[in-house]
């Protein structure tokens, strides 16, 4: 298998999909001559020629619109936000529309949203959000939060598959960072089914995205004080695998649920909330969470430091759950 | 502006997601003045090519990567100085400072209402006081004295829970959670330790039922009401954990196992269900020990298998069967459940002398002699070494065993549920048999007989069935042609 980035990942599902299928096609800001903000779709106007490879203007409503149009049409749009924080603006094309319309007129939508998103690389609070517990809340919306860079690519062709809107959110710390290794070809990693990053007996990590490999490095760390950490990355959050993270929680009876995303509201508490529902009795300990305080994302690389939960963080609260 | 101080120029981030940089070219060398926003060297990232500018005016002092190399962003590519100054090298206090905690980060935050220019200056006065908290956890071992009573009253979900299941006074489990709680490990090992030391009573509660079998064994009461309820009586859920009976003067004990366990329920549940009876019958080898004489040693030579007795006897129960479709059947419910092959299954001790198990070889009625011979060597070899998959001892369809090794000359072997009847093979012995001779008439020769027996579930077979079986398969044992099988 070859080794690519989780960037080229995400370009190879893509470019694969939109060989194998005339329906797919791409619109967004720069995506085209440009080859997107962050290169994903580099080359693929001049593959797919303008109109299957769109520059839109400076409108996320525009391109959520246009991709709802054509879903319904029969077309499998996918929407790029030049940065998930934009994607506020096209809020009422997606939830109001997008979610709904086949529940109420039951008619498919299926676009899918990429959205690169995340900190770490001080882009200040326009261009560091994770905003998947916002749409989370929506029913009709599916929101899909690859690690590595298979899963990335194998999530994006079962998100351009889906029937439903789906928000596909890259995290972008971990585009270039990240090299794994793609199967060749295509194939779907299905929503709804949790990956255990790591297994381990005494406290489990729930988690997804870049914070996957933050709890990574903390269970590391931890194994030279003998405490055996589990790592349950969700890969999805919308619909998410509450069977692997309810047998996570019976295993260890410890849970810490982290993400980057701000603490109140965010899905962790979803999490939290079930695991006291459902795995009472099995629980040696509060479910923590560790998440961004509730601010906008600092600008600061000390203070975005201090906002985004780092190893040292992970370390500190598995080690209490651990002693408690 | 010129520096006053040394510079560090590094390598920039060019967009968010670019973590490394190639150095294509310097456009200055090391000693040369440069002066500030002049450009340095050139550089290449996946995303743009760009000269990087000198962060102020000076001397390029170090050139510290050379070109093609490829570095991470923030890394230090060069030392610009004050001009005429010595240059030495870069020092690590001259790195960023060391991060903030969240709290200070959260306080600086909330002081930032004013404007982003506050943000920055009120990090700066946080930082002599943040490392101090990153040892987060410790203050907790600090509190056991205060919170011991707490620690020992307040028991978590799952502790409680196991202690309920278990019966555990979880007061006198030593606990090393947070002011000395017990956690669901200290209940658990605690648990695990009384199971051992506790462990005693049970097995002296075991051999009081077994006592009894060995007379229920004897073929004695076929009329026992076929739908009698197997357990109650012998069993009553309570019986078996009660009497914790004191070890006297000579005994030892030691924990039963798994496979133990199996077994002795296995049986109980055998006799409790089949209505056992035994027919035996004498069969005269000395065909099969004559062609075994002979096929060994090609056997050997040639496939480098042994041709058992128990290999024979296997082939020929095989091929009797096919006439016997009860003995190889069972009771499903109400209803009799015969079948077009043979799953065979084989009595085997384990090598430790301390465990039973019953390999199955599938469709036994494909295999000819050196199949079966073949058969029962690899999956007895396999059993003895723990080597069995799953499937290998399930879906057998009747059963031998194999006692005779020790000379045995009888036995009444317990039927594997769910199947109908068990063929018990025995020591192949030279007796003084009454044969006649070539005029007819009575002679006492010397021949090898063999015992075998049938133990069968009454209900299902009966006596006289049993006794065709036997007589059928002795009569293929005693005809054994050279070219038969």
């Amino acid at each position: 298998m070859p080794e690519m980035t989780y960037l080229q990942a995400i370009s190879d599902g893509l470019r694969g999909e939109m060989r194998r299928d005339d329906r797919v096609f791409v619109i967004g800001e720069d995506v085209g001559v440009y080859g997107g903000a962050f290169k994903v779709t580099l080359g693929f106007q001049e593959e797919f020629g303008p109109w299957r490879v769109i520059d839109s203007p400076l409108a996320e409503t525009a391109i959520v619109g246009a991709c709802t149009g054509a879903a319904m049409m029969g077309m499998r749009p996918v929407a790029e936000m030049q940065f998930a924080d934009f994607v506020s603006c096209a809020w009422d094309h997606l939830v109001t529309v997008a979610a709904k319309q086949r529940f109420r007129a039951g008619t498919p939508v299926p676009i899918v949203v990429r959205l690169p998103s995340g900190g770490g690389f001080s882009g200040g609070p326009f261009h560091s959000q994770n905003p998947e517990s916002s749409f989370a809340h929506i029913p009709g919306l599916k929101c899909v939060c690859p690690a590595t860079p298979e899963d990335a690519k194998g999530l994006l062709i079962s998100a351009i598959e889906d029937p439903n809107p789906v928000l596909f959110f890259e995290h972008k710390h971990l585009y270039r960072r990240i090299k794994g290794e793609v199967p060749e070809g295509r194939y779907t990693v299905p929503f709804g089914k949790a990956r255990t990053h790591r297994e381990g007996d005494d406290v489990s990590v729930i988690t997804w995205g870049a914070m996957v490999y933050t709890a990574g490095e903390a269970a590391k760390q931890l194994e030279t004080e003998d405490v055996s950490v589990e790592i349950i990355d969700l890969r999805t959050v919308i619909p998410w695998d509450r069977e692997a993270v309810l047998a996570s929680a019976r295993k260890t009876s410890k849970v810490l649920v982290l993400h980057e995303d701000t603490r109140t509201g965010g899905f962790g508490a979803e999490i939290a909330a079930t695991i006291a529902e459902e795995a009472f009795e099995d629980l040696d300990g509060p479910v923590k969470r560790l998440a961004a305080p509730d601010t906008p994302v600092p600008f600061s690389p000390v203070l975005e430091k201090a906002f985004i939960p780092q190893v040292d963080d992970v370390v500190a609260g598995l080690r209490e759950l651990a002693a408690y | 502006m010129a520096t006053n101080t040394q510079i560090d120029v590094v390598m920039p981030q060019m967009g968010v997601s670019v973590s490394e940089g190639t150095i294509t070219k310097w456009l200055k060398q090391e000693g040369e003045p440069i002066a500030a926003d002049e450009s340095l060297l050139e550089i290449s990232t996946d995303k743009v090519d760009t000269e990087v500018p000198s962060p102020g005016e000076g001397v390029v002092a170090r050139i510290l990567v050379q070109e093609g190399e490829t570095v991470e962003v923030g890394t230090v590519l060069a030392v610009i100085a004050p001009e005429g100054t010595d240059v030495g090298t870069p020092t690590q206090e001259d790195m960023p400072p060391a991060p903030a905690t969240q709290e200070a980060a959260d306080e600086a935050m909330a002081s930032a209402s004013e404007g982003v220019g506050d943000v920055a200056q009120a990090t700066e006065p946080e930082q002599p006081q943040a490392p101090a908290p990153p040892p987060g956890p410790t203050p907790q071992p600090a509190a056991p004295a205060a919170g011991a009573e707490n620690g020992k009253t307040f028991l978590s979900p799952v502790v409680a829970r196991i202690a309920s299941e278990h019966g555990v006074d979880v007061s006198r489990v030593q606990g090393t959670g947070t002011g000395g709680r017990v956690t669901k490990k200290d209940l658990l090992a605690f648990v695990e330790a009384g199971a051992s030391t506790k462990a005693t009573p049970p097995p002296a509660a075991a051999p009081s039922a077994p006592e009894s079998p060995p007379q229920a064994a004897t073929p004695v009461a076929p009329q026992a009401p076929p739908q009698a309820p197997p357990r109650a009586p012998s069993a009553p859920p309570q019986a078996i954990p009660s009497p914790p009976a004191e070890l006297a003067e000579g005994e030892s004990v030691e924990p039963m196992n798994a496979m133990r366990k199996g077994i002795a329920e296995h049986m109980r549940r055998s006799l409790d269900t089949a209505a056992h009876v035994t027919s035996a019958i004498e069969v005269d080898m000395s065909k099969v020990v004559a062609i075994r004489e002979k096929l060994k040693q090609e056997y050997q030579a040639a496939y480098g298998v042994n041709p058992t007795y128990l290999s024979f006897v296997a082939r020929a129960t095989v091929e009797t069967l096919r006439d016997y479709p009860w003995i190889n059947g069972e009771i499903r419910g109400d209803k009799i459940v015969t079948r077009n092959y043979v799953n065979l299954g084989f009595a085997v001790e384990l090598a430790d002398g301390k465990g039973l198990i019953v390999p199955v070889v599938k469709n036994t009625e494909g295999l000819n002699l050196l199949g079966m011979a073949r058969a029962v060597t690899e999956i007895a070899a396999r059993a003895r070494d723990k080597k069995l998959m799953p499937d290998d001892v399930q879906g057998g369809t009747f059963t031998i065993t194999n006692p005779g090794g020790y000379g045995t000359f009888h036995g009444t072997p317990v039927i594997s549920q769910p199947q109908a009847a068990i063929l018990g093979t025995y020591a192949v012995v030279k007796r003084p048999w009454v044969a006649q001779d070539e005029l007819g008439k009575d002679v006492i020769a010397i021949r090898p007989i063999m015992n075998l027996t049938l133990t069968y579930d009454h209900r299902l077979v009966d006596g006289a069935l049993a006794g065709r079986f036997l007589r059928d398969l002795r009569q293929r044992l005693e005809s054994w042609g050279e070219s038969d099988y």
